[in-house]
């Protein structure tokens, strides 16, 4: 067992670093205000090639493996989340199935463009009666006269007022179900009969949007059919799958951050004539954080290690988004705790992590949904015949 | 065009110095590309891409000044040479340089106009000399035509315009630009870049320190500022006391 990091990825992290505490953290404070992130920003990651990082180098990307893209998430998670949330939906779930599900002729029409961030991804699986149950889909896509046409709604898509292209699931045999009754489409916002919604006033992951995607009669070519038809169910199951790691390496960066400015801060203040930090109380806490934070971090860079080698990490990908967002939700709440009042004020970053962590331990998959994924492969796994 | 940019790797600005058995501890310290060093490779970037040619790193260090080298790789630069001669003075390092340089076809040799660690500003002046160029110091905009390079530097209460032929030495100050972020692509591609590592041996070059390091010492701990009390009357007449005899300053 080897725990270095390459020459290669320790640039990179170093790189990421610089670009998160020079460029997006001085804005933070900016972006939650405005709920706007700077189109500076924007460029400047477009310029990095930050867009592209999940997609081949033959489309025009990078085509970094899980680990190398967990280190950029987990370094963009050290600042403001609505841009890693962006960033994160747009390199995982909304580019995903384009690239390992997609017929040649769609990944060129879209994937170099989406390397770039000229085109930005989606993916739409929630419906208002759908949520945790993602198999009680509504929306449904019916072949018509050589195309296939859409109808329904979807809400809480991320990315979903800004995408260009977006991963649309929806049933295409209401009679088989989950099983063979649902596909994945690969839509165009300028598809005639697509329109976006509602955009959602929300707590945190400020300069991100979420929103609902409204298909009246909504047109789609028969080529934009991702993968086969019917197997739209299993395609999501395994685009969220990826997901889970690079989320959880978001969720390991913004704890990381946490542990530090709570460690400075805690020698910092003073109270009964001392810097709090000298107090048990305190260092208890910042002993959990920390310790914490560690574990998360090599469950998650051991799963994605896995994935990168070609185990499905189905059991494990649900270990890393479950065990990293419950992390960071109590070492956010500890960190709120060390820096007192402060926490909860809008002048110091606590607060506005706070409000992001949130998120992490419901979207792509809640917590609970988490655990029902790890208990049937252990149930499985560990079967006892009746 | 062909330029060569001769870097330093430098403690970075925001690391905690300390000191250990008289010298600065290295441990835990990241290192960087000095930063005006950075502003020279991102000028031959420029200068490239408007011109074609070829942008060559080299730096006199250590094994572990192969950061800062593959850090320029990144950047875009295209081969890097490592003179492998630690601890060598400004004299020592300037003689490697120009021995390393021998032969090699350049343009235009870019610097930057200081390292932020020593402070000396010798080096590019030295190699300059050495290999009997001309040189422009302290640089924040360089045009380049017709074989010539229009530097603009400044100058006490102004700004000098300085036109030299090429080949020359151009050292870099701030202002000249700004750095760009390594691309991912520019990140993951500069292991497979060029870095070559000569000695000092294969460089048929034997030169000696000519300068010793007696002494190496923090400055002195800032003391907390003091505030004077009182109306403003009062309160002047304390702190022309203080000037006069604490400070004597006055
Ligand atoms: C900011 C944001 C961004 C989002 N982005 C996207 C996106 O880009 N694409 C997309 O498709 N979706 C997106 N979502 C939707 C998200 O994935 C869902 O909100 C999430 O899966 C939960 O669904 P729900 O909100 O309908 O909650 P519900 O399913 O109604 O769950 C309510 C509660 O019931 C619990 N629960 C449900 N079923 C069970 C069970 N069987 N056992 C135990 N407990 C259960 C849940 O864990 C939860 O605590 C986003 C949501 C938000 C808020």
């Amino acid at each position: 067992m080897d725990f270095t990091i390459s020459e290669e990825l320790q640039a990179l992290r170093y790189n990421i670093r610089g670009f998160a505490e020079e460029v997006i953290e001085p804005k933070a404070q900016e972006i939650e205000e405005n709920d706007k992130i700077p189109e500076e920003i924007i460029e400047q990651a477009k310029a990095l090639g930050l867009f592209g990082m999940s997609i081949p180098e033959e489309y025009g990307g990078t085509g970094l493996n899980l680990l190398e893209r967990c280190i950029i998430l987990e370094e963009l998670g050290r600042t403001q989340n609505g841009f890693s949330s962006l960033l994160g939906a747009h390199t995982g779930i909304g580019s995903t199935g384009i690239v390992e599900m997609a017929s040649e002729d769609l990944k060129q029409r879209y994937l170099p463009r989406m390397a770039t961030g000229e085109l930005i991804g989606a993916f739409a699986l929630t419906e208002p009666n759908a949520g945790s149950d993602a198999t009680n889909l509504k929306t449904t896509a019916e072949l018509k006269d050589g195309k296939w046409v859409i109808n329904g709604l979807k809400h809480f898509i991320t990315n979903g007022p800004v995408a260009d292209v977006i991963t649309v699931m929806a049933i295409t045999d209401k009679s088989k179900g989950a099983r063979g009754g649902i596909t994945a489409f690969a839509v165009e916002k300028n598809f005639p009969g697509f329109s976006v919604g509602t955009v959602e006033k929300k707590m945190g992951l400020k300069g991100s949007y979420t929103s609902e995607l409204v298909f009246e009669d909504c047109e789609v070519p028969q080529e934009n059919v991702i993968g086969e038809i019917g197997r739209g169910y299993a395609n999501a199951l395994k685009i969220l799958n990826k997901g889970r790691i690079t989320l959880g390496a978001r969720c390991v960066g913004t704890s990381n951050k946490l542990v530090e400015l709570c460690t400075t801060y805690a020698q910092q203040r003073i109270q009964f004539g001392q810097p709090i930090a000298s107090f048990q109380g305190i260092q208890w806490m910042l002993a959990d954080m920390a310790t914490q934070t560690e574990a998360a971090r090599y469950l998650t860079y051991r799963t994605a290690w896995a994935a990168d080698h070609g185990d499905p990490v189905i059991k494990e990908s649900s270990m890393v988004k479950l065990f990293a967002s419950e992390v960071l939700a109590k070492v956010v709440d500890m960190a709120v705790q060390v820096h007192g009042g402060m926490g909860y004020m809008k002048e110091f970053p606590i607060e506005r992590f706070y409000r992001d962590a949130r998120i992490t331990r419901i979207y792509e998959g809640t917590s609970e949904i988490q655990k029902i994924i790890i208990a049937n492969r252990l149930l499985k796994e560990f079967k006892v015949d009746a | 065009m062909n330029i060569l940019v001769c870097l330093k790797q430098t403690f970075d600005t925001e690391a905690k110095i300390e000191l250990k058995d008289g010298k600065i501890n290295a441990q835990g310290i990241k290192n960087i590309i000095n930063p005006y060093d950075e502003f020279a490779v991102e000028e031959a970037l420029k200068l490239k891409e408007a011109n074609g040619g070829e942008v060559t790193t080299i730096s006199v260090g250590s094994d572990q000044t192969q950061e800062a080298l593959r850090q320029a790789l990144a950047m875009g630069a295209d081969k890097a040479i490592l003179v492998e001669f630690p601890n060598s003075d400004e004299h020592a390092t300037a003689k490697a340089l120009a021995k390393a340089v021998q032969g090699m076809e350049f343009d235009l040799i870019l610097g930057g106009h200081v390292a932020i660690d020593d402070n000396s500003g010798q080096i590019a002046i030295r190699l300059a000399e050495e290999l009997d160029l001309p040189q422009v110091n302290v640089v924040t905009k360089l045009e380049i035509n017709d074989g010539k390079a229009v530097c603009t530097r400044e100058i006490e209460g102004g700004v000098q315009i300085v036109e030299t032929p090429l080949p020359t030495v151009i050292t870099c100050q701030k202002g000249l630009n700004e750095p760009r972020y390594p691309s991912l692509k520019g990140i993951m591609q500069a292991k497979k870049k060029e870095l070559k590592r000569i000695g000092l041996e294969e460089l048929g070059l034997t030169v000696d320190n000519k300068v010793e390091i007696l002494e190496v010492f923090l400055p002195p701990q800032k003391e907390a500022g003091k505030v004077i009390e009182g109306e403003a009357e009062e309160a002047a007449g304390e702190l022309v006391r203080l000037l006069k005899e604490e400070a004597k300053v006055i």
